[in-house]
């Protein structure tokens, strides 16, 4: 994929804050760019998979190693 | 034939399948252009229970709600300027009392003393507040300030009581200038009546 991709480290933040750090980072960008979110809250997990849902973004990846979950979100 | 025409035409079962699929296609057209909204009410001042308000206000901004909070008694002091929360152990069984940090003997250990008691000790209120601001960095939670913040920037709309203001003698320089307006009850619970969640904090 020739697409840049952009990253939000939210490692060591508590709910809500990865969501909200989400929701900012995604801003600027323009549609169907990536964003990929790194974070070590268990409850991101869920929390994203349900944020992507209701906001229409989509969540193209979720994955759990070493202590830290990755996301890839696609702005939609 | 026209559409219509073609309908009045046919049998009348056909009618209601007809209507049946129009009904669900309109139906799902009006709920993808729903805007949800909520509305909640804060009535506590202390530092716990500012935080579900606030979290669960800039989450919904976060999902695109349109969220409105009406701050009323203690509530209101949640708009001040200069945020100077604490929490009380008394009259609060469930509070874990342990220490953040410390020789490991201690950190993280329950005090294994009840709250009520505890409460008695002068200037316990103070030490409760600052082990439960500590416990809060360490893991990661965010301070009031930062998620009330996050609030103002997602237009969450503060709603301040003014009949509170008068009960208590507040001078309304005391509140940050985003307070939305200085209502009664009258004027949110139309705004509620709307809302599709209302919760009461």
């Amino acid at each position: 994929m020739s697409e840049t991709m952009h990253t939000l480290d939210a490692s060591g933040l508590n709910c809500p804050l990865p969501i909200l750090r989400t929701k900012k980072a995604l801003a600027p960008l323009d549609r169907g760019e990536i964003l990929e979110v790194i974070s070590t809250d268990p409850g991101s997990v869920k929390d994203l998979s349900s944020f992507c849902k209701e906001t229409g973004h989509e969540l193209l990846s979720s994955e759990a190693a070493e202590g830290k979950f990755v996301f890839q979100i696609r702005k939609a | 034939m026209s559409n219509t025409a073609q309908i009045l035409a046919s049998p009348e079962s056909d009618w209601d399948a007809w209507f049946d699929r129009r009904f669900d296609e309109k139906m799902a057209e009006r709920q993808a252009a729903h805007v949800p909204s909520m509305t909640i009410i804060a009535t506590k001042g202390t530092l716990d229970m500012a935080y579900p308000p606030f979290i669960l206000a800039s989450t919904a901004a976060a999902l695109g709600w349109e969220v409105s909070i009406f701050f009323t008694f203690y509530g209101l002091s949640l708009l001040k300027k200069e945020l100077d929360l604490k929490v009380t152990p008394l009259g609060n069984p469930a509070m874990p009392m342990k220490m953040p940090e410390g020789p490991g003997w201690i950190r993280g250990k329950e005090i294994p003393v009840p709250t009520s008691l505890m409460s008695l000790v002068p200037g316990f209120q103070g030490m409760a507040t600052s082990m439960m601001r500590k416990t809060m960095d360490n893991k990661g939670i965010a301070r009031i300030e930062e998620l009330r913040a996050a609030c103002i920037e997602a237009e969450v709309k503060l709603v301040a009581c003014q009949m509170t203001v008068d009960l208590f003698d507040y001078a309304k320089e005391q509140f940050i200038d985003e307070v939305h307006e200085w209502v009664g009850a009258a004027s949110f619970l139309p705004r509620a009546m709307k809302a599709d969640v209302n919760l009461f904090v």
